[in-house]
């Protein structure tokens, strides 16, 4: 990667400050001794400019800034000595990981190291021992790049994973790059292993780079999550094609339909998609997607002109376009209800398209009817001739939920009390007929329960001298009834 | 909290300090800049920022204006432009861009990114492939710890999660090591670590390398023991709908930092009020707190019952009369719970919290499956997420379900909600959350005889032990195993609460904590196996070169770090507070963020474009 080969002019601006840090008349007195003491020495290091590596130039002077008081602990660049003598804690296992290469040091990054005495110090030793807590020298870069061709895997990636200077370039074999590859993965630094990919993907043919990845899932998903975050569309399709993941490339392409605005160009993008290897279920859907879209199309061309009565009575809030296929299916019961089979707006229509069930039809349409108050449509949608010529109501939903979804649409209670009186559970019957003043089918589940008392207790609620009052004092008077209590 | 704890219990470590350094590195990082310069903040860095910072002191150093960062062409007319934000692709992207179309026009300027916590190389290279590496600088703000609360501590790194477990990148691993690392440098050396779950080893190990590579220190630790564990280990506790007052206010309101903005419904003014959330508001602490949590459980427990929101309004007025101080607090309190109110005693509300608690115990499965059912054929939404999804990653996690079933409620969820959320379907296959059965011929033939007879009502008893024999999730074995379900029957007394069920009115003990209760018991996994298996494994209990000696609990030996890699909820810290009052010790809740069933659902869900 070429980051590693810092151009000099690209830090002009850095060096301006480098310069400026030190007249620095900031207010934080506090700070200031143990600013100057550490830039003391950082200048002879700036002064001593042996090698030309200007990042450093820049690093240093705002490494060199301690905030004095405030104790820095923020982890250290410096790559000390693994804490001596005694042992830490244990390693553990962590899932796939590669047997580590055992020499953790080498004895070339001490010795580049000394071109730049101080730096190194306080790298390798000085604030190990002393604790000197300066804020993150994150990137001394003070290294010689000489050197870079001597690290190996391990190293090149312990020193990307301290953001210290590093480089790829030496590994050219595919072999080295694997095990370069490898061993990020094994770090589990998901910043490195995508750092590692990237110059993998720039030095590697498509063709070879995926197929070792094939073998290395963790990298594929990094891989893959970095596409997917660069936009990267393309190359991720070429990516799945290559692991024959090819499900996966479906849905990915699929994705695409939510950037494209256009209805049109969305439709037959989505058209294209039905050719896609999706699962058998999702198949299916992807074909209901492109003609519910489809037909959406033909639906709004012709309502947004809005010729029709009903639009001009209850105008459109929204387009129908890209909506969900029940809220289409609520939407032609609302302004399409009635319409012959054949044409596209008809719920008839949309249901049979669209496989919707029994059960979903009549909840979707009893909202649509009840919110246009039409219960000559609501009693239709329940009403079975029997074999004698009688009409009897039947429903796939409980009563009870009719009566919820009537009333959230206001229904009068005549509407509903003919409901109520169809829930099957007597004690739900009960309860919702005196939620929503069913007078009269209380008083009848009273009187059938011989409940003299609840009776009694209900008058109460009922307004004086109307006809439920007459009805029940009517009820207590009648000496037929044999009152339970 | 405070009044309720053991006398012998340790005290907490003061993690102010930890705001402290990062305010002053952030004042170091802008001095850096010297002269005038105009920020620009990420959105979801302004709530971070308001704890530890605020325009004072940004503009103290030389800030100009202040800017969100909202991936649009700038306006500004600064020389220098400072930006402040989460290491993004796409926001890095957006800067290149103006950084180019400045150049197009010829206008000098200096620019500097700011990435916090960290920055990636990824964002490195967008800078080098768009040709303006160079023309902006970067640098780090080591900001990884915000202290929430005297006891929570938050990484305020919500995409930790979606990243981690859904997108499988391990970018965060090394940062949640070195914010470990910070905490054992400042308050450590720990003595002993037990975690379980992929990313908590990895993250182990990260933080293992660096403190190795780090210097040694002697001081005497104020944390003594830590617990790792992966979010993907509990997805049932986060996805309950919470009932602890924060909870409950972080459900309908949304907490954001520590804080929350009540709307003019509660503040009964036209404007909206932010109110910070922690201990120190007098409202919140102890008996009080506790008192209103119970009573808010005992009328959650009675299912039916409409709540009266005078009798709750007399309630807090009532318990919180010797507040007069905090009047204004008080009155808005009121007013979010008479807003709470509102929203849960619909009846919907109460239908789904009763469908929740049957599928936590596994009973009345068919009954359960048919309600939602219902649920996704209204299209019903409740009013602060899609309910429906929720329902039915609530009945993946608890339960499993059948092949049948499965497909059958993604294809009615599709006809509802719009087919895109294929998507999201396959990121549930993703996260592991579903998993995928070809059933094998004898399981279909089962299947469509027991099908035949669902019907008949006769038969649903069988179709629930069927269901049960076909279930994928562990979590009912689990349930049994931990005893995770207090028994039933008994009456639960919340004034008086026995275990950390309280924090579910007495229905549920979160798993995660129950993990960490019986880790720590009996100090290690051993004859957890059976557990563990369950699980998934990825479980480990190790001792630091210190932790041999200290047998006996002394005080840091009973504060114990919990981190939750993916997030944790309130009703969790709640938990865990409360086990601590317990056992006499301290938990200290480290988090990436804080979660609920709402933000774990917007993770992944997957339908915009």
């Amino acid at each position: 990667m070429t980051r590693a080969k810092p151009e000099d002019d690209d830090w002009n601006s850095s060096k301006i400050h480098a310069f400026t840090f030190d007249d620095d008349d900031d207010e934080f007195t506090k700070l200031k001794e143990s600013k100057r003491a550490v830039s003391s020495i950082l200048v002879d290091d700036d002064d001593d400019d042996d090698d030309d590596d200007d990042d450093d130039v820049e690093k240093v002077s705002w490494s060199g800034e301690p905030v004095g008081s405030i104790s820095w602990s923020v982890k250290e660049t410096a790559s000390s000595i693994r804490s001596g003598g005694e042992h830490g804690f244990p390693k553990i296992n962590t899932a796939p990981s590669l047997p580590k290469q055992g020499s953790g040091y080498s004895l070339s990054s001490l010795f580049k190291a000394k071109s730049r005495p101080f730096q190194s110090f306080s790298e390798s030793f000085s604030e190990a021992s002393t604790r000197v807590y300066a804020p993150e020298l994150r990137k001394p870069k003070s290294e010689c790049k000489d050197y870079f061709s001597d690290w190996s895997p391990e190293e090149t990636v312990k020193r990307m994973r301290k953001g210290k200077v590093y480089s790829l370039e030496r590994f050219r074999s595919l072999q080295d790059k694997l095990l370069l590859l490898d061993e990020a993965v094994s770090a589990h630094d998901g910043n490195v292993i995508t750092a590692v990919l990237i110059y993998l993907k720039k030095s590697l043919s498509k063709e070879i780079f995926f197929q070792e990845l094939m073998v290395r899932e963790i990298a594929l998903r990094h891989y893959v999550h970095y596409l997917k975050e660069m936009e990267e569309q393309k190359t991720l399709v070429e990516l799945m094609k290559a692991l024959r993941r090819t499900e996966d490339i479906a849905l990915m392409q699929y994705k695409e339909h939510l950037s494209i605005k256009d209805e049109n160009q969305r439709r037959d993008f989505l058209k294209t998609c039905m050719r896609l290897p999706f699962s058998q279920d999702d198949a299916i859907h992807v074909q209901d997607h492109y003609t519910l879209l489809e037909r959406q199309i033909i639906i709004e061309a012709t309502d947004k002109k809005g010729e029709a009565e009903i639009f001009k009575k209850f105008p459109r809030k929204a387009s129908i376009l890209n909506m969900p296929i029940i809220t289409t299916l609520y939407y032609s019961c609302f302004y399409h209800y009635g319409e012959s089979e054949g044409t596209f707006s008809s719920p008839a229509n949309i249901r049979s398209t669209f496989r919707i069930s029994e059960k979903q039809y009549i909840l979707t349409a009893l909202g649509a009817r009840a919110k246009l108050k039409s219960w000559f449509d609501v009693d239709s949608l329940f009403n079975t001739k029997n074999w004698l010529g009688y009409t009897k109501k039947r429903s796939p939903i409980g009563f009870h939920r009719v009566v919820d979804i009537l009333q959230k649409n206001n229904a009068p209670v005549q509407v509903l009390k003919d409901y109520v009186s169809l829930i099957d559970d007597a004690e739900l019957k009960l309860s919702l007929a005196q939620k929503y003043k069913c007078h009269d089918i209380v008083i009848e589940m009273y009187r059938d329960l011989k409940d003299r008392q609840q009776l009694i207790v209900y008058q109460g609620k009922v307004e004086r001298g109307s006809h439920e009052d007459r009805k029940i004092d009517q009820l207590l008077g009648n000496m037929q009834i044999r009152w339970k209590n | 909290m405070a009044q309720t704890d053991r006398r012998d219990a340790p005290g907490l470590p003061d993690f102010s300090l930890l705001k402290r350094l990062a305010r002053d590195q952030l004042i170091y990082l802008l001095e850096q800049l010297p002269g005038k310069k105009d920020l620009f903040i990420d959105a979801d860095l302004m709530s971070p920022l308001d704890r530890i910072a605020n325009v004072t002191t940004l503009k103290q150093h030389e800030v100009d204006k202040l800017y969100k960062v909202e991936l649009k062409p700038v306006v500004s007319v600064s020389d220098q432009l400072c930006f402040l934000i989460r290491p993004r692709i796409q926001t890095v992207k957006w800067i290149a861009d103006v950084v180019k179309s400045d150049k197009a026009v010829g206008r000098f300027r200096r620019y500097k990114i700011i990435f916090t916590p960290q920055k990636f190389y990824a964002c490195e290279t967008v800078l080098e492939e768009q040709g303006v590496y160079g023309d902006v600088t970067s640098d780090e703000w080591e900001f990884y710890l915000l202290p929430l609360d005297d006891d929570i501590i938050s990484l305020e790194l919500p995409e930790f999660f979606r990243d981690n477990f859904l997108e499988g990148d391990q970018r965060w691993v090394t940062t949640a090591g070195s914010a470990l690392r910070l905490l054992h440098f400042l308050f450590g050396p720990f003595s002993k670590v037990y975690g379980i779950g992929r990313c908590a080893k990895m993250v182990y190990e990260s933080w293992r390398e660096q403190v190795e590579d780090g210097e040694k220190k002697a001081q005497n630790p104020d944390i003594g023991n830590v617990f790792l564990i992966d979010r993907d280990v509990d997805f049932v506790t986060p996805l309950c709908s919470q009932v602890v007052y924060e909870g409950l206010v972080d459900d309908i309101f949304r907490i954001k930092c520590g804080s929350v903005e009540f709307g003019p419904d509660v503040t009964s003014t036209d404007k909206s009020l932010k109110v910070m959330l922690n201990s120190q508001d007098k409202v919140h602490v102890g008996e009080t707190q506790r008192k209103k949590e119970i009573w808010w459980e005992k009328q959650r427990k009675k299912k039916r019952c409409g709540m009266d929101i005078k009798q709750m309004k007399a309630f807090v007025a009532e318990e919180l009369k010797g507040l007069k101080q905090e009047h204004r607090l008080l009155s808005l309190h009121i007013g979010a719970c008479e807003s709470i109110m509102k929203k849960k005693t619909k009846q919907d509300f109460q239908e789904l919290l009763k469908t929740e608690h049957s599928l936590l115990e596994g009973f009345e499965i068919r009954e359960c499956i048919t309600y939602i059912e219902e649920h996704i054929n209204r299209q019903l939404d409740y009013p602060f997420y899609n309910s429906s999804f929720y329902m039915l990653l609530y009945t993946f996690s608890t339960l499993g379900l059948l092949p049948k079933d499965y497909r059958s409620l993604k294809a009615q969820y599709l006809q509802s909600y719009g087919i895109e959320h294929l998507l999201s379907f396959a990121n549930l296959r993703q996260i592991g959350l579903l998993v995928e059965q070809q059933p094998g011929e004898t399981l279909t033939v089962m299947e469509s005889k027991v099908g035949k007879l669902v019907n008949d009502k006769t038969a649903g008893k069988l179709t629930d032990a069927f269901s049960s024999l076909a279930k994928k999730s562990n979590f009912r074995a689990l349930s049994k195993r931990l005893m995770l379900i207090p028994k039933t029957g008994e009456e639960y007394d919340l004034r008086v609460p026995r275990d950390m069920a309280y924090i579910f009115s007495g229905a549920y003990i979160p798993l995660s904590c129950k993990l960490i209760e019986q880790v720590l018991e009996r100090d290690g996994w051993t004859g957890f196996e059976e557990v563990t298996r369950m699980l998934n494994g990825h479980e480990f209990a190790v001792t630091g070169p210190d932790g041999t000696e200290t047998r006996n609990k002394t005080d840091p030996q009973r504060i114990i770090l919990v981190m939750f890699l993916g997030g944790c909820t309130f009703s969790e810290i709640s938990a865990l507070r409360f086990l601590g009052r317990e056992r006499g010790c301290k938990f200290i809740v480290l988090t990436t963020a804080i979660t609920n069933s709402s933000r774990l659902l917007e993770s992944l869900l997957d339908n915009q474009g």
